[in-house]
């Protein structure tokens, strides 16, 4: 056997497992949520600095991925899901996402500030202490609201685009907070339904294992309804608009059927059907994400035009 | 000429080398796209100082 082969090279990372550790399934959200948060501000942004913006968002999205898998490693191992992520599949060790999620945090909260303002790099700052910090490190493993609190964090990235471009914080990015907030948790908790996770294998207290699944499916429904006021008092701000309201309108009454039917459901009945109104839930969940903050920029588009917004 | 085919291990360092690279390259470019945004927006106070320095040194070394 030669000094090569003696090497196992499936354990030798490639660029890929570097990039996998800033999560670029999560960073896709944050890219879209932020861009719409930046475009639909008042104040209009050089293209180019609106660009390193959004990028440094992602990249400050992506670094929080990557400290969320070094602190994770453990239970990442454990679970179905999790197990092949560069850490526990031994391609990336632990200290290298340590350090390559603080240099990247670092980076890009800095060339935020530099690209654009203090109070944007600031709450790019705050966001990945939040999501590595409050909701990893101290949080995730001790609550079933856990959930909750992970959609706080996602809901900051449309907060630091309009940031980005106005320098603060108004009741149009803190009404887009929210609305991202109260999406997520009937959102993962669908899917809690219809995927088995293994969490409580890792020790996770997920709210389906704790509470119970129909406290889930009322759970589920309670947050759709907050959702609804959420999205609509968004509409009636300075980045509303008859569009924005039309879509509104419709996307939430078909969530709030979909939740309903979920919550009406037993387990029984949920299996009977391969959870089919928890499946159709989910689906509409992501649709409805898209639908809302595209709605918010076609607004903004029609704007430029003379047209949409009250 | 090749004499044995690359290892899958030099086909991942090359990935890693190379990705490190487009990175590093793309960086340089924000940075200096980003001070051309800059110096356009807001001015290069040096270089306007400059500018309105170096006609009144003309005049002056004209004046005598």
């Amino acid at each position: 056997m030669s000094d090569a082969t003696s090497i196992n090279h499936e354990l030798e990372a490639s660029f890929g497992d570097y990039f996998a550790l800033l999560k670029p399934r999560v960073m896709s959200l944050v890219v879209f949520t932020a861009l719409v948060g930046l475009l639909v501000a008042p104040v209009s942004v050089h293209p180019f600095v609106a660009l390193v913006a959004i990028i440094c968002i992602a990249v400050g999205g992506g670094a929080a991925g990557a400290l969320n898998m070094w602190w994770e490693a453990d239970i990442d191992a454990l679970m179905l899901r999790t197990r092949a992520r560069p850490i526990p599949s031994g391609r990336v060790a632990r200290g290298e996402a340590l350090a390559i999620g603080l240099t990247l945090a670092a980076f890009s909260v800095v060339m935020l500030w530099l690209a654009t303002n203090v109070v944007a790099a600031g709450l790019l700052a705050f966001t990945i202490f939040f999501y590595v910090v409050i909701y990893t490190m101290g949080l995730k493993r001790r609550t079933p609201q856990n959930i909750v609190i992970g959609g706080a964090a996602g809901g900051f990235p449309p907060m630091v685009g309009w940031a980005a471009a106005t320098g603060g914080v108004s009741l149009e990015s803190l009404l887009m907070f929210a609305l991202i907030f109260a999406w997520t948790p009937p959102h993962f908790w669908a899917l809690s339904l219809f995927v088995k996770g293994d969490y409580a294998r890792a020790g996770v207290p997920m709210l389906p294992e704790v509470a119970g699944r129909a406290a889930t499916r009322r759970h589920i429904l309670a947050y759709s309804l907050v959702l609804a006021v959420v999205s609509l008092a968004l509409g009636a701000t300075s980045v509303g608009g008859p569009l924005y309201m039309a879509v509104a309108l419709v996307m939430n009454a078909l969530f709030l059927r979909a939740a309903r039917a979920v919550a009406r459901r037993s387990d029984a009945d949920s299996d009977g059907d391969r959870h089919r109104a928890e499946r159709a839930l989910f689906r509409l969940s992501l649709l409805y994400i898209l639908f809302m903050f595209g709605a918010l920029l076609a607004e903004a588009g029609l704007k430029s035009f003379g047209m949409g917004g009250w | 000429m090749r004499f044995r085919p690359d290892h899958e291990l030099h086909r991942r360092r090359a990935s890693r080398n190379y990705g490190l690279g487009a990175v590093l390259l793309a960086f340089a470019a924000l940075v200096f796209g980003l001070s051309l945004v800059k110096a356009r927006e807001n001015g290069v106070p040096g270089l306007r100082q400059a500018g309105a320095g170096a006609p009144a040194i003309t005049a002056g070394e004209s004046g005598r």
